[in-house]
């Protein structure tokens, strides 16, 4: 039971501060992030308070996730220490100010990456590591198939997301009447879900699955088909860093090349001997593309080494075998009918 | 040293105009002294806010953050629950901020209401002499002051919600109001042509009462007799009103709740999350004026009680007449504190969704635009402007009853 009025005024003062500390002692110009990152040692990363499959601490406090995977390669890259991060869970409202006041390096949270975002909020997206859509889920004892049914719903949603801008647009634009209730912290949404207060929990159709096992009787529930908005989650950085833009950037490519390479954690030590000039790039043995970026050339073989390929992260968090039992779907790669295509190393 | 200080004060007595000794230095003059200090004091402060003020401005712009409150006249794009004044989806953020205003204020001042209605009789209580109703009163202030607001929160909230069936089982009342876990329905009385008629005649019965209390207490001044001016006033007030409205043929109609299909349609709705931070705020309050009124009681000498008994005053003209006037004295200051204190802390809205303007303004709007600097100014501004408003209304109130000194 955390008050919610001290955390905002704390927020308050972190801005304050950070906003105005650095220029108090008028330092020439901040270092660059990964100066930053290779003198303190390790990478701070920003998750949510906790979403399974994304970034979630598991039973051992260990936290676990793609998202988290994301950081995990983000240190592997950087110090081929996958134990080279720090986690700093954060709300959907408190996030973007986290990044913009350097308490974090990186926003690695089930972030939609939006226009509005990416410009007024001096953040930048560094790619897209799950393609997701606002879904609707009801229960089933209500007979509801087709989202076109819901008039005069009352929903329950968080605050501070895309959400709710979703939902007036989808209700709005097939004239159907509704009410929403934005909740601070998505407990407290699957609280009142629970307690029967609405008739519908909207988020992220990943969301819905996971937050879905938190329910009393989770089988009562059903995930509509209709997704009613498109959601492509991402890691954003700091604007004006244009290097560690790219060293997150190409961490996440490279788990994806990797994946189309046949590269994966098992046989990567394996590959470095291959003759493919792909996996030869993509490995360091050829070319010196890890100094480019200011890391050393096995930076991608550490990533691989340690977390996989994306389709691995994507299979350990979110897959068939995992409590959220998530397809592929167009989280696959563009050769299987997917969105995840790997920009190439060369 | 004894002896060099008696023409020193010699000096400070006559003055300078002596001449003989000589004007004590200014660095040692205590008035000097302290305007010095507090011209210090005042530039340290302003130059530590505009130093803020600039570091924060440049530093923004530095780190390509959008600033300034040009976002107000952007379209909001998002709906909230409950809206006192017209509000859709195209609406801009000003009005998202007014609807986040008025709901604050709407909780605050109904809240006020009850919670001092019930601090009263919980405080009068827990002087009775009466066994049971002195234990109740008492195992109300303990219990209630000492839970934390969130926790009262979250259990009206949680607890009650589902006490209460869906909209499909609601529980029916009179065959017209309706309570489920969306809400309590109630049928929306739409006035009809004539119903002005009604409204002016209550507006008029109004303005006889007021003239009429005033009489009534010139009167009695003079000549001691009593006039039942609340049975007058509710004559003209209600009385009056009705009759008209019976004779021109009741021009007023409701629009009852109706349900269809997921939800009732129509009608008022109260909807719970409003509810239960009223009762939350209300209950929880109502504790510590229980015991502000308490103590005030306490504080008026018992020989005016004695007193007014030997006049052949009634108890509960006592307690009206005599007690209660001079207990408002010690009472009304620590009141304004809790006036406050409620008026902030209806801002834990945000835990149950109850769109305040934390929720709707510093939430969303501060989400979607991310221009927190701004926001958060804007809404401390506003407590801090309710809180002065409230201090003002209350110290004038406070001025009227204190003890007139002469």
């Amino acid at each position: 039971m955390k008050l919610r009025r001290p955390a905002g005024l704390c927020l308050a003062f972190a801005i304050g501060f950070a906003v105005t500390t650095p220029a108090w002692s008028e330092p020439a110009e901040p270092g660059p992030t990964l100066a930053g990152v290779l003198d303190k040692g390790y990478v701070q990363c920003g998750v949510s308070q906790g979403l399974p499959g994304f970034s979630n601490p598991d039973a051992a406090g260990e936290w676990t996730g793609i998202d988290v995977d994301l950081c995990r390669a983000i240190a592997a890259a950087i110090f081929a220490d996958v134990t080279a991060v720090r986690f700093t869970p954060l709300s959907a409202k408190e996030r973007f100010t986290a990044l913009q006041s350097r308490e974090i390096d990186v926003l690695s949270r089930n972030t939609t990456w939006t226009l509005d975002r990416d410009t007024s909020l001096g953040v930048n997206f560094a790619g897209v590591n799950y393609y997701d859509g606002q879904g609707l889920m009801v229960r089933k004892d209500i007979g509801v198939t087709d989202a076109l049914e819901l008039n005069g719903v009352t929903l329950c949603t968080n605050t501070g997301t895309t959400t709710e801008l979703n939902v007036a647009d989808f209700f709005r634009s097939n004239n159907l009447d509704y009410k929403v209730l934005a909740f601070e912290k998505a407990d407290e949404v699957v609280a009142a879900y629970n307690a029967n207060r609405c008739d519908v929990y909207t988020t992220d159709v990943s969301g819905l699955a996971a937050q879905r096992l938190k329910l009393t009787d989770p089988d009562a529930h059903v995930i509509l088909d209709t997704t009613i908005s498109k959601e492509p989650l991402g890691p954003a950085v700091r604007q004006g860093d244009d290097q560690w833009l790219d060293i997150v950037r190409w961490t996440l490519n490279v788990m994806v090349a990797a994946e189309e390479l046949g590269v994966t954690s098992a046989n990567v030590q394996e590959m470095t001997a291959s003759t493919n000039p792909q996996i030869k790039r993509l490995l360091g043995t050829e070319g010196a593309f890890g100094e480019a970026l200011g890391l050393s050339n096995a930076w991608a073989l550490n990533v691989i080494a340690a977390v996989g390929n994306y389709g691995e992260s994507f299979e350990r968090n979110l897959g068939k075998d995992t409590p959220l039992g998530l397809a592929r779907g167009q989280n696959a790669l563009y050769r299987d009918g997917g969105l995840q295509y790997a920009i190439p190393v060369r | 040293m004894a002896g060099s200080q008696p023409p020193a004060q010699t000096g400070a007595q006559t003055g300078p105009q002596t001449g003989a000794v000589p004007r004590p230095a200014l660095i040692n003059d205590a008035r000097v002294r302290a305007i010095v200090y507090q011209a210090l004091t005042l530039a340290v402060v302003v130059w530590l806010g505009a130093e803020i003020w600039t570091n924060a401005v440049s530093n923004l712009e530095r780190a390509n953050i959008a600033s300034g409150f040009g976002f107000l006249d952007t379209t909001a794009g998002f709906g909230i629950v409950q809206t006192l004044v017209p509000y859709t989806e195209e609406s801009t953020y000003a009005q998202a901020f007014l609807v986040g205003l008025l709901n604050t204020l709407l909780v605050a001042v109904v809240g006020i209401v009850l919670a001092t209605v019930l601090g009263f009789l919980v405080g009068i209580g827990s002087l009775s002499r009466n066994w049971l109703i002195r234990q109740i009163c008492i195992v109300y202030v303990e219990t209630m002051r000492n839970i934390p607001l969130l926790l009262h929160i979250f259990f009206w909230y949680f607890a009650v919600l589902r006490s209460v069936p869906g909209p499909r089982d609601s529980l029916e009342f009179l065959g017209s109001i309706f309570v489920n876990n969306r809400g309590v329905y109630f049928p929306r009385p739409v006035a009809e042509e004539g119903f002005g008629l009604v409204v002016m005649a209550v507006a008029v019965g109004i303005a006889i009462s007021v003239g009429l209390a005033r009489w009534a207490k010139q009167r009695r001044e003079r000549t001691g007799q009593p006039f039942p001016v609340a049975c007058a006033s509710f004559g003209l007030c209600v009385g009056v009103p009705l009759v008209l409205f019976a004779s021109i043929g009741q021009p007023l109609t409701f629009d009852y709740p109706v349900l269809q299909g997921f939800n009732f349609r129509g009608g008022l709705v109260m909807i719970p999350e409003f509810l239960s931070l009223l009762l939350a705020l209300s209950i929880y309050s109502a504790a510590f004026i229980a015991e502000n009124v308490r103590s005030g009681i306490l504080a008026v000498n018992k020989g005016q009680t004695e007193a007014a008994y030997a006049l052949g005053l009634q108890p509960g003209q006592t307690m009206r007449l005599v007690i209660i006037p001079q207990a408002l004295r010690v009472i009304i200051p620590p009141l304004t504190s809790q006036y406050l204190n409620l008026t902030k802390n209806s801002s834990l809205a945000v835990a149950i969704a109850y769109p305040d303007l934390v929720s709707v303004f510093a939430g969303t709007v501060l989400n979607q635009t991310g221009q927190a600097v701004e926001i958060l100014f804007l809404t401390m501004a506003v407590y801090l402007t309710l809180s002065l408003l409230t201090s003002l209304v209350m110290n004038w109130y406070n001025k009227k009853f204190a003890l007139a000194e002469r």
